[in-house]
């Protein structure tokens, strides 16, 4: 008995659009046939999105015409790295080789993957279809992690629904990797497809091509897939219908922590960030918000003006990363926050490199005495210096996200800081998390 | 362009490069070997490569590409 797509309007996903941001033309969005209650089966999809523009046998000029289309939209990567879509379609040498949809989800507070293969499930098969079509790839696999059953269930329940038909010329599989915070990165999906241990690889060149089965393996985020299936059908004009100039489209954020109505919602770029977390209803005044992720970087309430993309928001300290936004309320501190997603970094370490094993404890237990007002001056020197210490030295960058993470919770929270290192400890840190519950957090594989 | 990387994976702290080679290696608090990326000196280049010889994880890598841009494949000179 397949899931029923109709349990699905129960998920806590909002429609798309901001207050001021609803323009014509912009309905052919991620989660709009959900939000117009069609259903996430292929009768759904097909009656709210029409026919996959698929190439025809011989059409050689195809995937060009299509990597143009993707160009003109202005779509990038939506898995962090923000690549341009259009020059990661134009990889050439990918002939034979494999698509890797990324629907792991590693990022514990972050469930867009769950939502994109609950409501949409079509829409990343479509856009998989067609990259894997433009790059002559021979086989497509779908990588959700071991535990999420249910977004198993819904992708291979979809698959199943176009096997045979003409929606489905590339050959697709689902694979289940662990689930754990570093087997979503592209080097330790590709190793674990290989029949390796999972574990992010040392690549020596930056960007150098990933190999399954000696052939080349090419990695997207499913929710970049989805984007381009819209863009095939619809074109990059109503793409770009939506969004700034400078960062056109939509996506979907996962809002969590101090609010209301915790989910998933697929906001336009460039919405300020306050309108952003506003549709998730903070319960309190804000204080800060850790944007990106648990390897992301905390902006203060003073940033929320910032416009909800890539560039304004690296200019104010933050990131988009992975799409997720938790929402510190004003009577919780920081510091204890930031040290408990501290410890379980450390936690999810893959235990292959000596920085990333010993740095990310050794920062994650200096926070701990910040917040318990055990830290002083020497602590918070040595805390910096061991910043700089784990920074850039792992095969992955985990280690990288928890510095940026950590120094940023260490600015923007500086006057807790200087409290704590007075010797007064932290006086919400008795009090539960604010943050997604880490302890049921998977584990990692070392 | 001669250039050093260290493979973190391979490298398990041993610090034979930073005994052999303290101009361009140091080690972090945990004995992890610290290099910048910045291209060898040509008077380093010889006691760079005994370093990589000498490291038993075969994690201290010479990239002695000629390219300019320095995105040759790196190796060790051991042929890892």
């Amino acid at each position: 008995m397949p899931p029923s797509p109709a349990t699905l309007t129960a998920d806590p996903v909002t429609t798309a659009l901001a207050p001021g941001h609803d323009r014509p033309g912009a309905g052919a969005t991620l989660l709009g046939a959900h939000h117009a209650g069609y259903g996430a089966d292929l009768a759904g999809h097909l009656a709210y999105h029409g026919q996959l523009p698929l190439p025809r046998a011989g059409d050689t000029g195809w995937p060009e015409r299509l990597a143009e289309c993707v160009e003109a939209s202005g779509l990038t990567g939506r898995g962090g790295a923000g690549f341009p879509s259009s020059t990661k379609l134009r990889s050439v040498g990918v002939a034979g080789g494999t698509l890797v949809v990324n629907a792991m989800e590693g990022e514990p507070a972050s469930t867009k993957d769950k939502a994109l293969l609950s409501c949409a499930p079509h829409l990343v098969l479509d856009g998989a279809q067609l990259t894997a079509s433009a790059m002559s790839a021979a086989r497509i696999v779908v990588c959700v992690a071991d535990d999420d059953h249910h977004s198993a269930r819904m992708i291979s329940y979809a698959m199943a629904e176009r096997s045979g038909t003409a929606a489905s010329p590339v050959a697709t599989t689902v694979a289940r990797p662990p689930a754990a915070y570093v087997a979503g990165e592209e080097s330790a999906l590709v190793s674990w497809l290989d029949g390796g241990p999972g574990v992010p690889t040392f690549r020596p060149v930056k960007g150098m091509p990933l190999s399954a089965r000696r052939r080349r393996a090419l990695v997207h985020n499913a929710e970049t897939l989805a984007h381009v299936a819209l863009i095939a059908r619809h074109g990059p004009g109503t793409f770009r219908s939506t969004g700034s100039a400078d960062a056109p489209g939509t996506t979907l954020v996962t809002i969590t922590g101090g609010v209301a109505r915790p989910g998933v919602y697929e906001i336009p770029l460039g919405a300020r960030l306050e309108h952003v977390i506003a549709r998730a209803r903070p319960t309190d005044a804000v204080q800060a918000v850790l944007t990106g992720g648990f390897g992301g970087s905390w902006l203060p309430a003073a940033a929320l003006g910032t416009p909800y993309a890539p560039k304004p928001m690296a200019a104010a300290g933050g990131v988009l990363g992975a799409g997720v936004l938790v929402v510190l309320p004003r009577n919780a501190c920081g510091i204890t926050e930031t040290a408990r997603v501290a410890h379980y970094m450390a936690g999810q370490s893959a235990g292959q490199c000596g920085p990333c094993v010993f740095g990310l404890p050794a920062l994650a237990r200096d926070l701990s005495d910040v917040a318990d007002g055990t830290a002083d001056g020497t602590t918070l020197r040595r805390l910096d210096e061991r910043l700089t210490a784990v920074s850039g030295r792992g095969a992955c960058r985990h280690p990288d996200g928890v510095a940026r993470m950590v120094h940023s919770a260490l600015t923007v929270f500086a006057g807790d800081v200087a409290t704590h290192v007075r010797g007064t400890p932290c006086a919400h840190r008795a009090r539960p998390s604010m943050l997604p519950p880490q302890t049921a957090c998977r584990r990692g594989p070392a | 362009m001669t250039s050093i990387t260290v493979d973190p994976v391979a490298c398990a702290a041993y610090g034979y490069c930073a005994e052999l080679l303290p101009e361009l290696v140091t080690l972090d608090e945990w004995g992890y070997p610290v290099v910048d990326g910045a291209p060898v000196a040509p008077t380093l280049v010889a006691l760079a490569r005994r370093a990589a010889i000498a490291c038993p994880r075969r994690a201290f890598l010479v990239d002695e590409s000629p390219d300019q841009a320095g995105r040759g494949r790196a190796r060790s000179p051991a042929g890892r």
